[in-house]
């Protein structure tokens, strides 16, 4: 065995390159090992049809500028394309509204009123949590200072935030989207368009009790912009910065390399073996993959405790977005929109997204499908041959597990998504030159997540913060001495975003 | 469409009348229980005593005697990752052990705290026998999770188990035809064709004195009985009831569920479980093996020190300590644990008993507070108990191989 590095970090998604960059930069010798031809895992840019790119997560909501700065990525390459994208909340027929960074375009007067109240209650809260995103969860009753202080600086900063306002944070947080939306608006794509965040991405809908606020704080965790940025050359202008960055610092990263087993000696994980034999040892082994993968398929669980098994088994990973890139030979006109600039949520109302979740609940699909469009090339030129256009949607619900599997139905799902974008842009399938579907099977299969789980596993209260993954492993560290997580399994969870990998490679340092 | 329900008569289904099932030697078992008295195991008619529980338990000290194990669970493991799946749930190496040998073993939650103990039989390479008191089988697929080559089936009701044991046991095996059986070593297994098939002798027990465990299959089951009780007359060979195993077991040094500890799935409060270590099983926990459920735990109390003791105590007078509560000082001031079996041992002729000792004190003065009657009229007596370290009856018979006298 080859000892050439002080950390592998299995996986160059955007937080293993997070990890990498950071602790190279702390003088770590890194090795990243990435199984794809190429870094950037979910975030990475593609080409899906010639001439045309794009990438899996489209948008930058929950990106910070600490990690912008700390590894001075724009040295690295990275701009964005477009900083404050607008939400626009499609009603079929027009008269569509317009969510800003600061207010709605479009809406009643008193739809109006009650964004703002909620803009700025929601705004507070997001900032009295925002700290913890970015800091190592307190493992209850470990009896030690830090975890202590976590937990004294969490209770203290809610109660800053005032008793009236904490008690209504109190009584929000675990409101469904729907009582919290119909407590505020009236406009039904309105109301929509604002649950669509709060639930995306997790086997949760309009109705679904207890992530609500949670999920919508966490997305509005970035403070890039304000608004809703997207990174020059697609999500991967970011991860291609990221990953030149952690280079910079003295970080080798391997391409094309599939690690195949975590080599564990004397219940010390000391290295890991490739897919084609290739050992190579380290004393740390940090996993990008996801917890499933991590602890079953590269760690295993003989070198596990039976009841930690068992909870990383009962994690719920059955991802329930498709994502669909469209190749388009112009750009498409959608009802009563003169440029589709922003991102553009399709439902006519909560119920709409609901109906489409009571299907897939049970393992199908509904005929008509929500979904969020953005055509990223209007802001990016890099992205399309000229004149020519991306389409980028996230697609729900499309379950991992559709009863007789997605090579029985991508087709119609498909045909399905292409039927419900034609109400709000008909004629739009005229346009389209190449298409390329990614159900919740391909994404696993292309992108090593188990159940193509936007999250690696659901955003959740059960599995939030001191519970993420699981107690036992929620500070990057695992039951088993030298391995690590830092993906978005970790702490705080999914979205491109890097504190996942930040806090691991911090948990690390601090371990020296 | 009407619908008809054909329900079967009670005295057609044979559990209903005494609401408990028979084992494969019931036909013989209850024409020797005089008095029909049974427990309940498992669901099973389990003798207490055939006759005299006294002249039975006399029997495994120096003759022979012969229990019903067959309630016991039986859960066959097989398959490529069978080895490593018990290795980590179990305390000892698994691995290691030999084809056609016999271990004791505890399994652990993850804080280190036992589940449940038993004995695992290796068959074959990728084939076992696990065998325990209670059923374990949802344990069991808990730490199956994860290991994919991989079958566990309960087998209790295919194969039916006597305990032979005693000075005379291996004298009767082999007048019976078991040849070579005297060179069994303890712990070891071997097979003999018996009935319509095989009958797997191991040289095991319950009884700390020579002995043998018989499994064989069900429909076998009463040519044997029958067998062992037309040559074994001369061997003086009896029927143990559970009370009778009972005294033997606490004499040989062996725990009993339910008794002397809780299984942790089972405890509701804190501390009322234990952990092997407090048990005294330490001997059987393997530190060497990288991994197995609750080392970390097991590890860092072993460290600490800081658990409380399952001793082994003799207590002086002649009255059982019975449910008696233990004390630091002969005052009672200070409590600092309690009785989980106690016996007067005929054998060892000493008040023998299993105290549960807070850390602090398991190496100071232990007295126990015992009550007692005397022609109904309850008496308080408070005992010096001393602290024993070897099992209190193990006869260098139950060791040698071949034993004496074969
Ligand atoms: C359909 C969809 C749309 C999304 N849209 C958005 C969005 O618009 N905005 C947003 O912020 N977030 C979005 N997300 C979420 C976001 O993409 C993920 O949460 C994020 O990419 C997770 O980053 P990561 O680095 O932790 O893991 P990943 O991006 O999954 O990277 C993990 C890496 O590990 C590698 N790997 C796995 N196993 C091995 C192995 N054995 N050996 C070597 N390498 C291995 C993989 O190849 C991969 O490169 C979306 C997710 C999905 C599924």
């Amino acid at each position: 065995m080859s000892n050439p590095a002080d950390v592998i970090i299995i996986g160059g998604g955007h937080n293993g390159l997070v990890c990498a960059a950071y602790l190279a930069k702390a003088g770590r010798k890194v090795l990243v090992l990435e199984a794809a031809s190429g870094v950037g895992g979910l975030g990475a840019t593609r080409e899906f049809a010639p001439g045309f790119r794009a990438a899996v997560a489209h948008t930058l909501p929950q990106l910070g500028r600490q990690l912008v700065k700390d590894l001075d990525l724009g040295r690295h390459g990275f701009s964005l394309a477009a900083d404050a994208l607008p939400t626009i909340a499609l009603a079929p027929a027009g008269g569509h509204i317009t969510i800003t960074a600061d207010g709605l375009e479009g809406a009643s007067p008193a739809d109006s009123t009650a964004y703002a109240t909620y803009l700025k209650l929601m705004k507070k809260f997001a900032r009295a949590i925002d700290p913890f995103w970015h800091k190592r969860p307190p493992m209850l009753g470990s009896g030690g200072l830090r975890d202590a202080a976590t937990l004294g600086q969490f209770g203290w900063n809610l109660r800053t935030l005032g008793k009236t306002d904490m008690r209504e944070m109190m009584r929000m947080i675990a409101l469904p989207a729907r009582d919290l939306m119909d407590e505020y608006f009236e406009s039904p794509p309105l109301k929509a368009a604002l649950a669509w965040d709060a639930n995306i991405g997790s086997k949760l809908a309009p109705r679904s009790p207890n992530n609500a606020v949670i999920a919508l704080l966490y997305r509005m965790s970035g403070d890039l912009t304000g608004g809703l940025p997207l990174a020059r050359g697609g999500t991967g202008g970011l991860t291609d910065a990221l990953a030149a960055a952690a280079a910079a610092h003295g970080a080798q990263i391997r391409t094309g390399s599939a690690v195949a087993r975590i080599v564990v000696e004397q219940g010390r994980a000391v290295g890991v073996e490739l897919a084609g034999g290739e050992l190579i040892r380290a004393p740390k082994i940090v996993s990008n993959a996801d917890p499933k993968t991590s602890f079953f398929k590269l760690l295993g669980a003989r070198h596990l405790d039976i009841q930690f098994t068992n909870r990383i088994n009962r994690l719920r990973m059955n991802g329930q977005v498709a994502k669909l890139h469209l190749a388009l030979d112009g750009l498409p006109d959608f009802t009563g929109l003169a440029e589709p600039g922003g991102r553009l949520l399709l439902a006519p109302d909560m119920q709409f997204i609901e109906n489409a979740f009571d299907a897939a609940k049970y393992g199908g699909y509904a005929r008509e499908l929500p979904m969020e469009v953005l055509l990223p090339s209007l802001h990016d030129d890099s992205l399309a041959p000229a004149g020519q256009h991306v389409l980028s949607a996230q697609v729900q619900y499309a379950p991992y597990n559709v009863q007789g599997g997605w090579d029985a139905h991508r087709d119609s799902f498909l045909d399905n998504t292409m039927a419900s974008l034609e109400r709000y842009a008909p004629g739009i399938r005229d346009r389209v030159v190449a298409s390329e579907l990614l159900t919740p099977a391909d994404l696993e299969q292309q992108f090593g997540v188990t159940g193509g789980h936007w999250h690696h596993g659901e955003f959740a209260l059960d599995n939030w913060w001191m519970n993420r993954p699981t107690y036992g492993a929620s500070q990057y560290r695992t039951p088993v001495p030298g391995f690590y997580l830092c993906g978005a399994g970790a702490h705080p969870g999914g979205g491109i975003m890097g504190a996942a990998g930040s806090n691991a490679a911090r948990a690390i340092l601090e371990e020296n | 469409m009407p619908v008809t329900v054909k329900l079967q008569p009670a005295e057609a289904i044979a559990h209903v009348q005494r609401s408990i099932l028979p084992t494969p030697f019931y036909s013989r078992t209850s024409r020797l229980n005089l008095n029909q008295q049974w427990s309940e195991w498992n669901g099973f008619a389990s003798a207490v005593y055939y006759g005299d529980a006294h002249l039975e338990y006399f029997s495994t000290r120096n003759t022979c005697g012969v229990f019903d194990a067959s309630p016991m669970r039986k859960y066959r493991f097989s398959g490529a990752d069978a080895a490593a799946m018990l290795d980590r749930m179990v305390t000892r190496d698994v691995v290691a052990q030999a084809v056609d040998t016999v271990a004791y073993n505890v399994w652990c939650t993850d804080a280190g705290r036992v589940v449940d103990d038993g004995t695992i039989f290796r068959l074959g390479t990728e084939e076992f026998m696990l065998c325990c008191a209670d059923p374990c089988y949802d344990w069991f697929c808990l730490s199956a999770v994860g290991f994919d080559a991989l079958k566990i089936e309960e087998i209790s009701e295919e194969v039916a188990a006597l305990a032979l044991q005693g000075p005379t046991s291996c004298a009767l095996l082999k007048a019976m035809g078991f040849a070579g059986i005297e060179q069994c070593k303890p712990f070891q297994i071997m097979r003999f064709p018996f009935g319509g098939g095989e009958i797997m002798i191991s040289r095991t027990g319950y009884t700390g004195d020579l002995g043998y465990e018989l499994w064989l299959d069900p429909r076998d089951a009463e040519q044997l009985w029958d067998q062992l009780f037309s040559v074994g007359a001369i061997y003086g060979i009896q029927p143990l009831g559970d009370e009778s195993l009972e005294m033997a077991r606490l004499e040989a040094g062996f725990l009993a569920p339910d008794v002397d500890f809780h299984g942790s799935l089972h405890t509701v409060q804190r501390g009322h479980d234990h952990s092997p270590l407090e048990l005294g099983l330490g001997w059987i926990l393997n530190f060497k093996k990288p991994h197995f459920s609750g080392r970390a735990a097991l590890l860092a109390q072993r460290e600490s020190g800081n658990y409380r003791r399952l001793l082994k105590l003799d207590i002086e007078g002649n009255k059982p300590a019975e449910h008696s509560i233990l004390y630091a000082d002969k005052k009672c001031a200070k409590e600092i644990g309690y009785i989980t079996s106690a016996a007067w041992s005929p054998v060892v002729k000493a008040n023998i008993a299993y105290g549960l000792v807070e850390a602090k004190y398991f190496e100071g003065p232990i007295w126990a507070e015992i009550y007692h009657q005397k022609e109904l009229r309850w008496q308080r007596k408070v005992a010096r108990c001393t602290r024993v370290t070897k099992p209190f009856w193990s006869p260098e018979r139950a060791k040698a191989t071949p034993p004496p006298d074969c």
